[in-house]
């Protein structure tokens, strides 16, 4: 598959406006206005941009407790997820969720809620609905290496594939969970993507620091799907580059080593494509996605918190 | 002047000492030996007990507390440890159907001595999914010891108690009592399971708490010194078994309660204590055993909804001193004090 220009740019600076707003957030999380923990995801662009850009806004996509670059790459309202972190009534959940529970359905970013794993069945019964209402709707659900350890994850791939649906297990592999590296977790020298292929499911691997990859497997995948194959399951190594949860670094507080950030560093999913953008559009670009992130911010930290009342309500439908 | 350690020093110190008296002991959990060591109560066992003994898991929690089990069953003491009761839900089953039934449903033929350790979380947004109070569940489950400590003395000789107790012990600890200092032995004892604790001692109301609501009701004590009201506080730090006598001692003398929980009061332990109390002591009660707790929805992330989802001590004192026929005269509000840290030093995340 060839990807045009217009298209490399336009994945750029989808990854390009993750990344700011992604440092925005850990820039002004030391204000402690953002009372709530944060997952960034510095680093993992490529996956969320390539894999969303092979969607149509009418797909649905579900996440868990690293979902901004998700939420983002569908499309989901910027000013409302930052609001939605600052607790204020204009979020995308009035407050009520937090970093870790976004949603835009009018975007096809139905929900993320943070219990590793959880969101995976979630997804797969969604998958479901588009098959019995003949929907043609492709479902995506992003989850990393730590929920392929879950039995409910393996229960998700085993009903999938029985029943064929259109859903796209789209694994971030990105070598941790929290401080915990795979090799304490999962036996060595057997791959996720392998681990998956057990369970019947057709899979792919894509460099997770290439978008372009990325991007041509998912297409791929989504014909496949489309065409009532089966669910796909994409394996996508990457690199976490901050803190499990919250703003900073952490390489020094010894659970991996600088060598291996450094490393990763330079393999920098918005980098190596940067050859392929002209430097003149990229300040302009640049210029362009500050404003709107200023613009967000600003949103965020003027509207109104929710009212003591709005607690008690949305218990029930 | 006596040793103080931290809650989760406490803890730590508990876990060492089991590991090290009883070669069958093994701890483990989703980051015990990583660099943060579940918030400094697992710190250094790796380093001194080793791999075999004490080790990271898989992102398999249901699993792993059935591995716990099988291995309780045929010999070990585990400890396996949750960063929050949340995460723990989805091993619900083998708690449930089978941890706290496998003595009873083979006749007593063998034993399941497992502790189970899971934290409530607080604050900073911990929202809908990281911050549920379920010991009410538990304690609805025969089979299961279910115990809350409060302070770092209780953690160190409860947590040594449960490891040595031949059931399943389902063992909660508040996340904002880890950083608290308390006067703690350095050689190893045991806190009863099975005891409440008279915390300081009063005449005219007993307050009841629920692991940090304990210390809640302790500033609220404080507060009612100036309305020259005595009030008798209790500790309730094991959930099952209840420990009718303490309590009713207490409620005896008073005639009067108030059961602070950090659970929802819907359904929650406060009615079970409730209950006890009313059907013993009915005729000689002043007034009816009132209820505080959360309310009865989840908890919200935005601070702006969850500063006021737990009960305050000012709140506590103003139930109090209306239970004592007292018009309540509005105790102050705790001002310039961000209600979603326990102090400013709790930066989240978590
Ligand atoms: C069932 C459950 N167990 C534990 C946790 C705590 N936890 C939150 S994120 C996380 C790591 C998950 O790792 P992975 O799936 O690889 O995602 P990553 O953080 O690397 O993006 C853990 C253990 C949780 N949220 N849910
Ligand atoms: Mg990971």
């Amino acid at each position: 598959m060839m990807i045009d220009q217009t298209k490399i740019f336009e994945l750029w600076r989808c990854m390009l406006r993750i990344r700011m707003v992604e440092e925005a957030i850990a820039e002004h999380y030391p204000e402690q206005e953002m009372r709530c923990p944060v997952h960034l995801s510095i680093g993992q662009e490529a996956a969320a941009v390539g894999v969303c850009a092979a969607l149509q806004r009418k797909d649905w996509v579900f996440s868990g407790h690293r979902s901004h670059a998700h939420y983002l790459a569908k499309g989901g309202d910027l000013k409302c997820m930052v609001a939605e972190i600052y607790g204020k009534s204009t979020g995308c959940c009035g407050g009520k969720g937090g970093s870790m529970h976004l949603t835009d359905q009018a975007a096809g970013f139905i929900g993320a809620t943070p219990i590793v794993g959880s969101t995976v069945p979630i997804a797969v019964g969604a998958a479901l609905t588009s098959q019995l209402r003949e929907e043609g709707r492709v479902v995506v659900i992003f989850l990393g290496d730590g929920a392929m350890e879950a039995g409910v994850v393996h229960e998700s791939l085993n009903f999938a594939v029985l029943k064929k649906l259109p859903v796209l297990f789209a694994c971030e592999n990105n070598l941790y969970s929290v401080y915990s590296p795979l090799k304490v977790r999962q036996p060595p020298q057997r791959s996720l993507s392998q681990l998956a292929t057990g369970h019947g499911i057709q899979t792919m691997l894509a460099d997770g620091n290439d978008v372009c990859a990325v991007f041509e497997a998912s297409s791929k995948a989504c014909k496949f799907l489309k065409e009532g194959d089966g669910p796909v399951f994409l394996e996508m190594p990457t690199y976490r580059w901050r803190e499990h949860c919250g703003p900073n670094y952490d390489n020094d507080i010894g659970y991996r080593t600088e060598e291996e950030f450094e490393s990763w560093q330079l393999n920098d999913p918005l980098e190596r494509l940067t050859s392929y953008v002209e430097s003149k559009k990229i300040n302009s670009l640049t210029k362009k996605i500050r404003q709107e992130i200023q613009e967000a911010f600003a949103f965020a930290k003027s509207s109104p918190f929710p009212d003591g009342q709005a607690a008690s309500e949305d218990v029930y439908a | 002047m006596k040793r103080q350690i931290s809650f989760a020093e406490a803890l730590c110190e508990a876990q060492a000492y089991c590991l090290e008296a009883n070669p069958n002991v093994y701890v483990m959990g989703l980051g015990v030996p990583d660099p943060k060591g579940i918030f400094g109560s697992t710190l250094g066992l790796q380093e001194r007990f080793g791999e075999k003994r004490v080790f990271d898991i898989p992102l398999s929690e249901n699993a792993i507390t059935g591995v716990a089990l099988g291995s309780a069953i045929t010999g070990m003491r585990p400890i396996l440890t949750h960063q929050r009761v949340d995460f723990a839900l989805v091993s619900i089953e083998q708690i449930v159907n089978q941890a706290a039934k496998w003595h009873y449903m083979f006749g007593g033929k063998m034993q399941a001595p497992i502790v189970i350790r899971m934290i409530v979380g607080r604050g900073w947004g911990q929202g809908p999914q990281h911050s549920q109070s379920l010991h009410a569940w538990f304690a609805h489950i025969p089979g299961l010891r279910v115990i809350m400590p409060t302070t770092a003395r209780d953690a160190k000789g409860m947590l040594i108690a449960a490891v040595e107790d031949n059931n399943p012990v389902i063992c909660l600890e508040h996340r904002w009592l880890y950083g608290l200092k308390d006067e703690v032995p350095e050689e190893d004892y045991r806190v009863s399971l099975e005891q409440s604790r008279v915390m300081q001692p009063g005449t005219d109301i007993t307050l009841i708490g629920v692991s940090y609501m304990a210390l809640e009701c302790l500033r609220a004590a404080e507060l009612l010194k100036e309305y020259r009201v005595s009030a008798e506080v209790i500790d309730l730090r094991v959930i099952r078994p209840i420990d009718k006598n303490t309590l009713l001692n207490s409620v005896q003398k008073t005639g009067r309660v108030l059961i602070v929980d950090h659970g929802h009061v819907m359904a929650g332990i406060s009615a079970e204590i409730s209950a006890v109390l009313t059907e013993s002591l009915f005729q000689s009660l002043k007034s009816p055993p009132i209820r505080l707790g959360l309310p009865d929805y989840p908890t919200p992330t935005s601070p702006a909804m969850s500063d006021h989802y737990y009960p305050e001590s000012h709140q506590i004192g103003n139930r109090a001193l209306e239970l004592c026929g007292r018009k309540p005269e509005m105790l102050p509000v705790i001002q310039n004090r961000r209600l979603d840290q326990p102090d400013s030093s709790f930066e989240g995340p978590f």
